[in-house]
């Protein structure tokens, strides 16, 4: 009877498994690498000194462009910037407050509990400035994208001069990993676009790894303490799981 | 399942009573370790935690005059204290306050008195800021709802309140600046 | 005892005071504690108590979820995520509601199509099906309209295109379509009356839960041999032995949703729900969440607008009529040959076009689905009718007891031989 179940079981399971994976790979089919992060795997953790080149990369390069709405300053203390540091880097930022007592907007300096800056005040303003292209937010961007942070990774670097026969559109480049491979978006990474304070060679693939960790960090905040939790809860489960079953047992040992 | 209750078979306690006990622990365990998430996501978030400052400007404010500003989502007094009402707050023999405290240990600068303007009896905001308001026995503040009154350095006087009127964290961020929180 | 007192056998003094006023826990006790339970059960009969469990796992989550999450089109995509970031554990309590749905359906599929392999819906327990098909339904709503309330680009073309299903009836069409937006398209007030209705509907489905299980007292459970009970030799108290047995399954459970929470949790939604909702622009491929799939590639299957809307809807109603279009009188499986087989190749159907609702509508997928869709149906219509009156089943077990310890009628407990567990 156990036997049969199992089996049943097993069927039902593997049908289960198979059966919503095609919802994500539907679409126009690009490979996308698979890259290593230090955050792969269920023990993977987020490589802070890459995180915090990769801030560097957003607020240097991608901010220019990119909001990240869903992030405030004082989120950085998590990926080790001290409590000064975090003031500093919001202070380098205007932001508009008020009204004030005249019931004027203001300008003052950025605190730790302010927002990130955007460069656009909304999506209009995004798309007047770049030909009509809206630079989508990258607050949750590798959840919101198939592939997630080798996506990211991977269009970041896949920037090539169109193959022979491609008519690219005026405006667009040439993107591997970009689906239907016109972006509206140039190349947004150069070698030394940005000097690192730790001396890192700041090659394309690193600025690429750098910012592709800090918006993972950016998107999954959680994912460390997430998975810490969930190898203690399986665990704790496991040794429930084996006490329950000998009470079970122990309760139809009479009846068999 | 070999018999390794070596302490429960010994003091003749039946091996499915301590199996029972020990998973029924451990189960328990486990919804005590559940209802902590729950509990602990009704209170404060971090982006509440976050907001905690208010910058004010003190110079627009004459002397005898006060200000209300919000902070937490709670009414700050400030109020820019007269010569007189400084000597009344400090003539008082601390002894026979109810909750005995020295002006001094309630201000910063002497004229800048700061207080949270939440009474302490039940939440309510007393009257006082406007110079149009009851000010109560004390020239403090009053509070309307069960008839507290508070002195210019607002502590309780009179009425059911049990404490002073609470002053908040605070720092003089430049001579005619504050920052609470 | 005093006139007007419950006839209460508890001892203990304070149980005892409530027991004599308001019976609580003599019903407890008959129901869940000496309730006569057949002795065979496989652990496909644990899916019910699963189910409940999830249920409750659901409500206590949303309430939590509530407490945090803003129903306006301007702050819900917002609200959610600042639950994710900001809310102490918001990140937990939302992923166990978020994956708390796909372990619902699954557990359900798995309850549902117990009952349709062992027969469970066969007389007595019509009613009690029936009341099951309605839970299902419900079930399939609130899902729906919770998917709308984080307000991301799957949400919003979601509702779209199930709110439109509506305008394919005529004449009555339109209006209840602008009936359900509460506007000229799903917005504002779409958002807020499915958060109103979200909130409230688990309860009505607790409603129905409780008369399910009622009726299910009544005629008392199936088992795998579909024979039922003759006596005491063939039943146990459900307590301790169910009671163990359902807390064994429950913890299993519990590790395959905690995979799904803690390491996965994203697996089972769609990418395109984190960009916020954008009226404007129609993401690429529009899936709806897995399970709604099957029924999602049966609308599809069909050429004509209303003939889709009705034959999806029909793929549920026909459950609704099941016990009376299987008019054979054995119901296990087990004991049906043809019946079996047919029954699994449905099984193998329903996942085809849980496939074919994943992609796009395209060959071959659109023709797949349709021979998927057209057996669906006649299993239903003509496969089991045929075979009520056409198929020798196997012998059946003279009792439970009798298959179960496989010898003669035993004194209960005394067990021959060791047997495998179940």
């Amino acid at each position: 009877m156990l036997r049969s179940t199992l089996k049943a079981f097993a069927i039902l399971g593997g049908l289960l498994a198979i059966a919503p994976t095609p919802a994500r790979a539907a679409g126009e089919a690009i490979a996308i690498p698979d890259t290593r992060f230090s955050f792969d795997g269920i023990f993977g953790t987020y490589d802070r000194a890459s995180a915090q080149r990769g801030f560097q990369v957003y607020k240097e390069v991608c901010s220019a462009c990119h909001s990240m709405r869903l992030l405030s300053y004082r989120n950085l203390r998590e990926l080790g910037l001290t409590e000064q540091q975090v003031a500093a880097i919001a202070a380098q930022f205007t932001v508009v407050d008020g009204p004030n007592d005249e019931g004027q907007m203001f300008e003052r300096p950025g605190r730790p509990s302010d927002r990130f800056r955007r460069p656009f005040p909304n999506q209009q303003a995004a798309r007047a400035a770049n030909n009509g292209a809206y630079p989508v937010d990258l607050s949750v961007i590798t959840k919101a994208r198939l592939g997630g942070a080798d996506y990211v990774f991977a269009l970041l670097t896949g920037y090539q001069d169109p193959p022979a026969g491609v008519t690219m559109m005026d405006g667009m480049n040439y993107n591997r990993y970009f689906p239907g491979h016109q972006i509206a978006m140039a190349a947004p990474l150069n070698p030394d676009q940005v000097e690192y304070a730790d001396g890192t060679p700041a090659t394309v693939e690193q600025m690429a790894r750098d910012v592709t960790t800090f918006l993972a960090w950016a998107a999954e905040p959680e994912l460390e303490q997430r998975r810490a939790m969930g190898v203690k809860v399986i665990l704790f489960l496991t040794i429930l799981g084996g006490l329950a079953y000998a009470v079970k047992r122990k309760v139809w040992a009479d009846v068999h | 399942m070999a018999d390794s209750g070596g302490a429960a078979a010994t003091d003749g306690t039946p091996r499915r009573d301590f199996l029972n006990l020990v998973t029924a622990s451990f189960a328990a365990v486990g919804v005590g370790a559940v209802a902590w998430p729950f509990i602990a996501s009704m209170q404060p978030a971090r982006d509440v935690l976050a907001l905690a400052s208010t910058e004010v400007d003190l110079a627009p404010i004459v002397e005898g005059q006060a200000v209300t500003v919000m902070w937490r989502g709670k009414p700050v007094f400030v109020r820019h204290r007269s010569a007189a009402e400084i000597t009344s707050a400090r003539e008082v023999p601390v002894s026979q306050l109810p909750d005995p405290a020295p002006d001094q240990a309630r201000v910063q600068k002497d004229q800048w008195l700061v207080v949270l303007g939440v009474c302490t009896h039940l939440g309510c905001v007393p009257l006082g800021q406007k110079p149009t308001d009851a000010r109560g026995d004390y020239g403090g503040w009053f509070c309307p709802c069960h008839g507290s009154h508070y002195d210019t350095a607002g502590r309780i006087r009179k009425g059911p309140a049990p404490r002073n009127l609470e002053v908040p964290q605070y720092a003089f961020t430049s001579d005619t600046k504050i920052r609470i929180g | 005892m005093a006139i007007g007192l419950h006839n209460s056998d508890f001892k203990n003094p304070v149980v005892r005071w409530i027991d004599q006023r308001m019976p609580i826990f003599t019903m407890m006790q008959k129901e869940y504690g000496t309730f006569p339970t057949p002795r065979n059960f496989n652990y496909f009969w644990n899916f019910g108590a699963l189910a409940m469990v999830n249920l409750m796992i659901m409500i206590a989550t949303g309430i939590f979820l509530a407490m945090h999450y803003t129903p306006h089109t301007a702050y819900a995509f917002d609200s959610v995520e600042r639950i994710m970031r900001d809310v102490n554990f918001g990140w937990l309590i939302r992923y166990v509601h978020m994956n708390g749905a796909s372990m619902f359906f699954i557990v359900v599929f798995i309850h549902i199509w117990r009952g349709m392999y062992y027969g469970s819906y066969k007389a007595p327990r019509e009613l009690l099906w029936m009341l099951g098909v309605v839970i299902f339904l419900l079930m399939m709503a609130t899902a729906f309209m919770g998917y709308v309330l984080p307000w991301g680009q799957m949400s919003f073309w979601g509702a779209t295109v199930i709110t439109n299903l509506f305008s394919a009836f005529p004449l009555v069409g339109d209006w209840i379509v602008a009936l359900l937006w509460g506007g000229f398209s799903v917005d504002n007030p779409t958002l807020n009356r499915f958060f109103s209705l979200h909130y409230l509907m688990p309860f009505v489905i607790v409603g129905v839960v409780f008369l399910h299980v009622v009726a299910l007292h009544i005629t008392g459970s199936n088992n795998p041999l579909g024979v039922e009970p003759k006596g005491p030799q063939d039943t146990l108290p459900f307590h301790p032995y169910y009671t163990a047995k359902d807390s064994f399954g429950l913890v299993i459970y519990f590790i395959v949703f905690a995979c799904l929470v803690f390491f996965v949790p994203n697996m089972l939604g769609h990418p395109d729900n984190y960009i916020p909702a954008d009226p404007l622009v129609t993401p690429a491929h529009i899936v709806p969440e897995w399970y709604f799939l099957p029924f999602y590639a049966i609308l599809r299957a069909v050429p004509d607008k209303l003939g889709g809307v009705l034959l999806m809807f029909g793929s549920i109603a026909v459950l609704f009529v099941l016990p009376w279009l299987d008019s054979s009188p054995v119901r296990s499986m087990r004991f049906r040959p043809i019946a079996r087989i047919s029954f699994l190749l449905w099984t193998v159907c329903f996942f085809v076009l849980m496939y074919c609702g994943a992609m796009p509508a395209e060959e071959p997928y659109v023709t797949i689905s349709r021979l998927a869709t057209a057996y669906y149906f006649a299993y239903f219509l003509v496969i089991l009718p045929l075979l009520g009156r056409l198929e020798r089943p196997l012998p059946l077990p003279e009792s439970i007891a009798r298959a179960v310890l496989g010898g003669g009628p035993l004194p209960a407990g005394a067990a021959a031989k060791p047997m495998e567990k179940a």
